[in-house]
């Protein structure tokens, strides 16, 4: 097999945008050299012409393509730290509103959204909250709305979810049947699924709280930066705003936009702006 | 031989201890930036990186995603992220499926490394109780890098160093102070 060069790669994503949208030119090309590779031989390709010419001519085979440049790697209750963080930092801020809304961008098949869920349903704020799950990979959207993961997983969230300070159970949030864990439909109600594209789309709604954890980690600085631009006009005064563990404002032209509230846990609130108008 | 630009490392079981050995010897005026990938537990914290930081003349950190590769320093994968090096000579951090059962992987950062560094690359597998490691020094070597193994007679544990040595052919098979004096030799060339 051929390996990819830059190049190649530069045209590869180009061929994906200019006959489909889906933009991946301003990811990170060592992350997205991964995955191409490892598409080139699950698909036996050996040259990247042949595989340039599969994603032009065959939509089918772009899309999954697609799927494997989107997939996001999401479990329960990943880094208990943080969830600790959100349970006692987070919450007493978001408990003086009457009514919130929250923004999970980047959501993929959804476990994280569930975390934060839960959270909220302990801590007797849910019903008072909107959650917006997005991301552009549909096929993850869909398995986050439905809700039902497998089992394999189980013993480390429960063991994660203990150890970011839960009191009661997980258990007593999901069924279980079939090796399937089906989460709750009072954990489900509030929640909107929705296809947003980051790359592509503009802002998509006022929000309290906006949490994007290891999404933009891929992006590039420009790229970044447009995303916090984002973030910064979706925020409310006063807003939060919940990056991944690695993810350093310090390197964003947003950083002198937020206060930090947590440094290691990378959780910012949007300082107070003050209209000319 | 050309000069070295970056020098990548991976060490699993007995890899702290080996890491130590090295980093410690480097001289003050080293200036190769080393990347390192040691196998460890997802939740598991950095002060082993602050202690060996403290008895080292170079700079040993936890890599930050975006970070310039800079002279002097020497960067450890976070646990729990992959570590790979950007075409722009950034460091690139990534949650992706583990490789080869890790996160961080050995396999990772020696192949973006290689696609980056290419002839300019030296690869050191260190001890360790898997195979993670072997596909990436392959890599290098293929892309006409350095390839070294700790001699799996002195480490710890020498399945990691074997695997290595059986995966393709290795041009150096030594003892960790044969690697700090490879290290050093390099680092004369270029000054």
């Amino acid at each position: 097999m051929e390996d990819l060069t830059r190049n190649q790669i530069k045209e590869l994503l180009e061929s994906l945008y200019d006959r489909y949208g889906y933009d991946f030119r301003d990811y990170n090309t060592a992350h997205i050299k991964r995955r191409l590779t490892n598409r080139m031989t699950l698909s036996q390709l050996s040259s990247s012409e042949e595989f340039r010419n599969k994603v032009l001519e065959e939509p089918s085979f772009a899309s999954l393509l697609l799927k494997d440049l989107s997939i996001q790697v999401t479990e329960m209750f990943r880094d208990p730290s943080f969830y600790q963080a959100l349970r006692n930092t987070v919450i007493p801020l978001l408990k003086t509103y009457s009514f919130l809304k929250i923004w999970h961008a980047g959501t993929a098949s959804g476990e994280e959204v569930y975390s934060i869920a839960i959270i909220l349903k302990e801590e007797n704020l849910y019903d008072r909250c909107l959650i917006y799950a997005t991301d552009f990979n549909q096929q993850a959207l869909d398995k986050g709305r439905e809700g039902i993961y497998s089992d394999e997983k189980i013993q480390e969230n429960i063991k994660n979810y203990r150890l970011s300070g839960g009191e009661g159970s997980l258990s007593d949030h999901f069924v279980y049947k079939y090796n399937k864990i089906i989460m709750n439909a009072s954990l489900r109600k509030n929640i909107v699924w929705a296809n947003h594209n980051l790359v592509t789309d503009s802002v998509f709604a006022e929000a309290n709280l906006i949490l994007c954890r290891n999404v933009m980690i891929y992006f590039n600085k420009d790229l970044q930066n447009k995303v916090h631009n984002l973030f910064l006009q979706s925020l409310s005064n006063g807003g939060i705003l919940c990056l991944g563990m690695k993810e350093n404002m310090e390197f964003t032209e947003a950083k002198d936009k937020y206060m930090i509230l947590d440094k290691k846990n990378k959780i910012y609130k949007k300082k107070y702006q003050f209209s000319n108008h | 031989m050309d000069n070295i630009k970056a020098v990548v490392i991976g060490s699993s079981s007995g890899g702290i201890n080996a890491l130590s050995f090295i980093l410690e010897r480097l001289p003050a005026d080293f200036k190769i930036p080393v990347l390192v990938v040691q196998h460890l537990h997802a939740e598991s914290e950095g002060y082993w990186i602050d202690l060996i930081n403290k008895k080292s003349n170079v700079i040993v950190k936890e890599a930050d995603n975006k970070e310039n590769i800079q002279e002097g320093h020497v960067y450890i994968a976070p646990p729990d992220y992959h570590l790979l090096v950007d075409y722009d000579d950034t460091i690139a951090l990534s949650k992706d499926e583990k490789v080869n059962f890790s996160r961080p992987s050995v396999d990772v950062l020696f192949e973006s490394a290689s696609d980056v560094y290419g002839t300019r690359l030296a690869g050191i597998v260190l001890t360790g109780a898997n195979d993670d490691g072997a596909q990436g020094l392959k890599r290098i070597k293929e892309k006409g890098g350095i390839t070294i193994v700790q001699d799996p007679a002195e480490a710890a544990y020498k399945e990691m160093p074997e695997a290595a040595i059986r995966k393709s052919k290795t041009d150096f098979i030594l003892s960790l102070h044969g690697i700090v004096e490879f290290l050093k030799k390099s680092n004369i060339k270029i000054r």
